[in-house]
């Protein structure tokens, strides 16, 4: 598939809302369709981050090793989410493994190349750190309930 | 609201303070912790109805008493059921008893989901935990009467995949056409394949038109709080969001004000309050 085919794609994406002409010309300009299989490894912990995610069907879950428990699944992604905010933040590594549950379609975007641009177009950067600051506050909220145990018997 | 246990004879459920004898007709282990108990009146046949909400005070005897919600379907008139999960002194009492032992009940008590006002809307339901019991009768009602509601949607969160309530039925409610079930987990080892994350995370996608939609809401007060927030995210009014509050009772009648919560007490006027009547005291630790 062609670059210009995924314009009209991203551009209705609620993610992307708000983005200026230019900035989103230039983010398709990073995008690219991925597929995986169901059970696929999309990344792994401590790997460079140079990519993120727009998930257009499937699902994806997010796990951490827990040497008690094992594999620990801690959250997982759909349709409509973005996995992956990691390449916008340095170190610029995984902070998590990700695997597919089910054979999963997604936008992938180099993080790498819209990295440079942020460091060269301030304007572009804050509209990613605003987007992705927020969805990192909702996975801190997230996760506070999770640790919270609000389900568990002396909750 | 009136107590409408009604016991052919004889006819000792006129005075709402005094338990009226109920044998357990079967248990059902739900979960490590939960049970469902399927009750009728120990003394004959007896009608029982009650609006999906509302719950009946249920005596252990020499133990204590407990406000536990119908979790039955309400076009059941002659069996009624409870799910109660096993916390404390009372619960866990109640988890020892077997098919055949007799328990004193009162009740039904207290408000009911706006099954009828829903009429013409969406209807989400948003559950965590334990939460899914007093919501059953409601989705029980709305399935019954189908047509008369827009979409209807249930969102669900549980622990693990070991504390989901009811699996076999939200297998069969999330087969049909005409209802969108989505279950969450907030953990779970490999095995499971579906969402993991908290119920709030479903709300955002959920199928529903926020503007003609009405949310019933039941859950630990911290879920509830959260669930509230995303819904008003996502356009639905105040008035329109319904949630189940829980304060410990004696009387359920109104008179004891054990389970006074702000200007309301919860036996009667709730225990299912529109969230704008409770907007300003909720979530308060002091209230
Ligand atoms: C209107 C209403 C409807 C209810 N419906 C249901 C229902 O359908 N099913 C059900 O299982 N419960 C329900 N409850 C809660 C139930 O009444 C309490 O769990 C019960 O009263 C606890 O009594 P206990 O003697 O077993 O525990 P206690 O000995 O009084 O408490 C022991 C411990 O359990 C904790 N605890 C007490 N209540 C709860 C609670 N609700 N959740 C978590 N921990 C708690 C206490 O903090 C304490 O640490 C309802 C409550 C209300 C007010
Ligand atoms: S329990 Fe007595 S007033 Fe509510």
């Amino acid at each position: 598939m062609t670059t210009t085919t995924l314009e009209p794609i991203i551009r209705e994406q609620p993610f992307f809302s708000g983005f200026e002409d230019k900035y989103l010309k230039l983010i398709v300009s990073c995008a690219k369709n991925v597929r995986f299989d169901e059970g696929d490894l999309v990344f792994r912990e401590g790997d460079p981050a140079n990519q993120f995610y727009l998930i257009r069907e499937g699902m994806v879950a997010v796990h951490v090793m827990a040497s008690q428990k094992g594999l620990v699944t801690v959250q997982t992604v759909g349709q409509g989410d973005i996995l992956g905010w990691s390449w916008l933040f340095p170190p610029y590594r995984w902070h998590f493994d990700a695997r597919t549950v089910r054979p999963t379609r997604a936008l992938a975007f180099d993080g790498k190349c819209l990295r440079t641009k942020c460091e060269q177009d301030h304007g572009l950067g804050y509209e990613f750190l605003k987007r992705f600051t927020r969805i990192v506050v909702e996975r801190l909220e997230a996760t506070r309930l999770q640790l919270l145990d609000v389900y568990g018997a002396h909750s | 609201m009136a107590p409408t246990l009604e016991i052919s004879e004889p006819k000792a459920a006129a005075d709402p303070m005094l338990p009226v004898p109920c044998r357990i007709r079967r248990v059902r282990n739900e979960t490590a912790d939960t049970f469902t108990w399927e009750l009728q009146p120990a003394d004959g046949p007896a009608r029982f109805a009650f609006q999906p909400g509302q719950f009946n005070m249920l005596y252990v005897f020499g133990v204590g008493e407990v406000p536990i919600s119908i979790s039955g379907d309400p076009a059941d008139t002659q069996s009624f059921r409870h799910t109660t999960r096993a916390v404390g002194v009372v619960t866990r009492a109640m988890r020892q008893l077997r098919a055949g032992d007799v328990l004193g009940v009162r009740g039904p008590f207290g408000s009911a989901w706006p099954i009828e006002a829903a009429a013409g809307r969406d209807v989400v339901i948003v559950a965590g935990g334990i939460g899914l019991a007093p919501l059953r009768p409601a989705l029980c009602r709305l399935l019954a009467q189908r047509r008369r509601y827009g979409r209807i949607v249930l969102l669900y969160g549980a622990r693990t995949p070991q504390d989901i309530l009811f699996p076999h039925e939200l297998e069969r409610w999330r087969g049909k056409f005409d209802l969108e079930v989505q279950v969450t987990v907030d953990r779970s080892a490999d095995t499971w394949r579906g969402n993991v994350g908290v119920v709030t995370t479903l709300i955002p996608c959920a199928p529903f038109e926020p503007a003609n939609a009405v949310a019933l809401v039941c859950g630990p007060e911290v879920m509830m709080r959260y669930t509230v927030r995303e819904l008003q995210r996502r356009g639905i009014a105040a008035d329109r969001i319904h949630v189940s509050m829980e304060r410990n009772m004696k009387c359920a009648i109104g008179f004891c004000g054990h389970c006074q919560y702000g200007p309301a007490f919860i036996c009667k006027d709730g225990p299912i309050f529109p969230f704008d009547r409770v907007e300003s005291i909720f979530g308060k630790a002091e209230v």
